[in-house]
């Protein structure tokens, strides 16, 4: 254990400076963009990995949340006129009240039908996106959303952004370390073992199941609002409930318990679904988006047949077990 | 138009859409009851059958138009051909799916459902692109007035298919010895093993039978409306709600939850607004769910339900 500290320090020091020299690196304006994305969709994951992995509840309908960051932050900041900056914060307090609001009633649910609510937030949260187009543009689209601003600096650019994401992506994974290491962190381990059991050792899990909902739903805020001042452009599909679906894989891949994960995931479903545009397109003649949603599909179950721990934890398990049976086998 | 008409008519088209959501949640609870496992994928069951139904009744063009199908068999061949194109995939989605996850828990079973759903409906897309197609209907003819209403000659098909379904699920269940097999599955999975049943099997024929039904939902709203590859999340999602409401575990609730869930929808969409017609489907959704499993003593019945599959 001594030794694993100064490696993991390492490992965060190491990941830093690999983030802060990317840009230099990295010429082309697109892949600074996808980079990014991964942040956004990090803090995202973590959210969801906290909500589905340590406290064991099903949330089929993060998407939302990221849809409520990003249209809040638009509104205020056009409509309302705040500054960029304040429409942000503003966002991220509306999104994480939602989050709470919401999580009164349907944390009542268990398994399937508090999927099925999650699930059916999302499709109400869409339908009125759509409909009410004189206050969200409707199907079409947010337009003209103001770029960020902070103390007279405008971060228009693509590399700009890309370092305002990273940090509050690494601040979000900070804050998530120390929960998930701290006496609540606990707490939602024991509910995610067992709820009854954890109810009879004093933990209240009804109130530690909604008060990280509501931080997951803050996070989504915050990538929402993050998101939409990067492309400046929103428009409903990109927080349907397949981008929810996606979000699971991603928490999935990165394995539902783990904070680290979150990034692998978020990275390695966006790494994969640009090589398939970019690749696959050819091979299929055209049909890049159908292939996509096919290896997509079969992904997610092959990972929840196969390693339901992630690939992270699920692989590096996988690995110890196979050391274990090694070193078993020398002496005989 | 009367508004006693108009009242009349938004039923009439209710308990039609009704029909498709209860034949949905048939398929659901079948599935449930057997294997505990809810399956997301229903939906593309009744798409894919109507797919192929209209594929082999009318021809299409298949893949970008790289594959021309020039067909033009009876409808009940088609019908065939759709069902057992479902049943197919059906027993494929329990094979390569849930048989190898079934230890894991209800999130990972849910979420291996939802990934067969999205491998389905990219697999759809891929052959029939993003058009849509639509069945001629069952018998040709003029629509027939009742109570003011205008009924289509399809609606009572999609109506009298519904109740016949239901009524062979019945004869099935009690009368056979595979469904008394399924039901005992049902019943006590452990006892069932004992006593010879092969509960895996059982579980096969679950998925088979349940994406057997799907399809006959596709294939008899295919005249009705217009069947496009991305259509079975929104059946899903109905014939999820209607099961809710019917109880779960009851192919009679079932009928019951869909029919509702299709009147109330319709009288919504006809008289609130049409936008919001999905809205008020979870609005249903979260009214049922709170009345009937908020309080504190049904808590611990929700759960007994959740934690009673295999």
């Amino acid at each position: 254990m001594k030794m694993r500290l100064p490696a993991r320090r390492l490992a965060i020091v190491g990941l830093v400076a690999a983030l802060a020299v990317i840009p230099q690196t990295v010429g082309n304006n697109y892949q600074i963009f996808v980079l990014t994305l991964i942040g956004l969709y990090t803090m995202l994951t973590v959210g969801l990995s906290l909500v589905m992995g340590y406290a064991g509840q099903v949330s089929l309908g993060h998407a939302t949340f990221y849809g409520i960051g990003a249209y809040t932050t638009a509104l205020l900041s056009t409509k309302a006129n705040l500054p960029p900056w304040l429409a942000l914060v503003g966002a991220v307090i509306v999104t994480a009240l939602i989050g709470f609001l919401i999580g009164v009633p349907i944390f009542r649910l268990r398994g399937h039908y508090l999927a099925m609510a999650t699930l059916g937030f999302n499709v109400i949260f869409i339908l009125i996106v759509k409909n009410e187009s004189s206050v969200t543009g409707g199907p079409s689209g947010f337009t003209s959303i103001p770029p960020l601003s902070i103390a007279g600096v405008t971060f228009d650019t693509d590399v700009s952004m890309y370092y305002v994401v990273w940090i509050a992506t690494l601040v979000i994974l900070m804050l998530s370390l120390n929960i998930v290491n701290s006496r609540v962190g606990r707490a939602l381990r024991a509910i995610h073992a067992s709820e009854i059991a954890a109810e009879t050792l004093g933990v209240d899990s009804t109130a530690f199941k909604l008060k990280v909902f509501a931080l997951a739903a803050g996070y989504a805020g915050v990538a929402g609002g993050l998101y939409a001042q990067t492309v400046r452009f929103i428009s409903p599909s990109s927080f349907d409930l397949l981008f929810s679906i996606e979000l699971v894989t991603m928490a999935a891949v990165g394995g539902l318990a783990s904070v680290w994960g979150s990034i692998f995931g978020a990275a390695a479903v966006v790494f994969l679904t640009q090589f398939i545009r970019d690749r696959l397109g050819d091979l299929l003649a055209g049909a890049a988006g159908e292939g996509e949603i096919i290896i997509f599909g079969m992904l997610l179950i092959l990972i929840m047949v196969f390693l339901p721990e992630g690939l992270t934890t699920g692989g590096l398990n996988a690995v110890r077990r196979w050391q274990a049976r090694r070193k078993e086998n020398v002496p005989a | 138009m009367t508004f006693a008409d108009q009242l009349a008519q938004f039923v009439v088209s209710g308990i039609t859409q009704g029909s498709i959501y209860a034949l949905i949640a048939l398929g659901f609870v079948t599935i449930y009851s057997v294997t505990g496992v809810i399956n997301f994928a229903q939906g593309e069951f009744a798409v894919l059958g109507a797919l192929v139904a209209i594929t082999v009744s009318q021809g299409a063009s298949l893949f970008r138009g790289q594959m021309a199908i020039e067909l033009e068999l009876p409808l009940a061949l088609a019908a065939l051909a759709g069902i057992a194109a479902s049943v197919l995939a059906g027993a494929l989605v329990y094979r390569l799916g849930i048989q190898p996850a079934r230890h894991a828990s209800v999130l990972s079973q849910i979420v291996v459902t939802i990934g067969a759903s999205i491998v389905l409906r990219g697999l759809m897309l891929l052959a029939w692109g993003t058009e849509p197609y639509r069945l001629s209907p069952f018998t040709p003819g003029k629509p027939i007035e009742l109570f003011g209403a205008i009924v289509t000659r399809q609606s009572i098909w999609v109506m009298g298919l519904t109740v016949v379904t239901l009524l062979g699920l019945y004869l099935f269940f009690q009368h056979t010895l595979i469904g008394k097999a399924l039901r005992a599955s049902a019943a006590n999975p452990g006892a069932a093993r004992l006593m010879g049943i092969n509960t895996l099997r059982m579980g096969l024929i679950a998925f088979a039978l349940s994406a057997a039904l799907g399809a006959v939902a596709g294939i008899v709203i295919a005249p009705v409306t217009f069947v496009t590859y991305d259509r079975g999340l929104m059946l899903s999602l109905k014939g999820f709600v209607a099961m809710i409401i019917g109880g779960l575990t009851s192919p009679v609730g079932a009928v019951i939850g869909g029919l509702a869930l299709g009147v109330v929808e319709s009288l919504a969409a006809g008289l609130i607004s049409s936008g919001y017609r999905d809205a008020f489907t979870f609005g249903v959704l979260f009214a049922v769910l709170l009345v009937r499993l908020g309080g504190v003593v049904r808590r611990g019945k929700g759960q007994a339900l959740v934690g009673a599959g295999l």
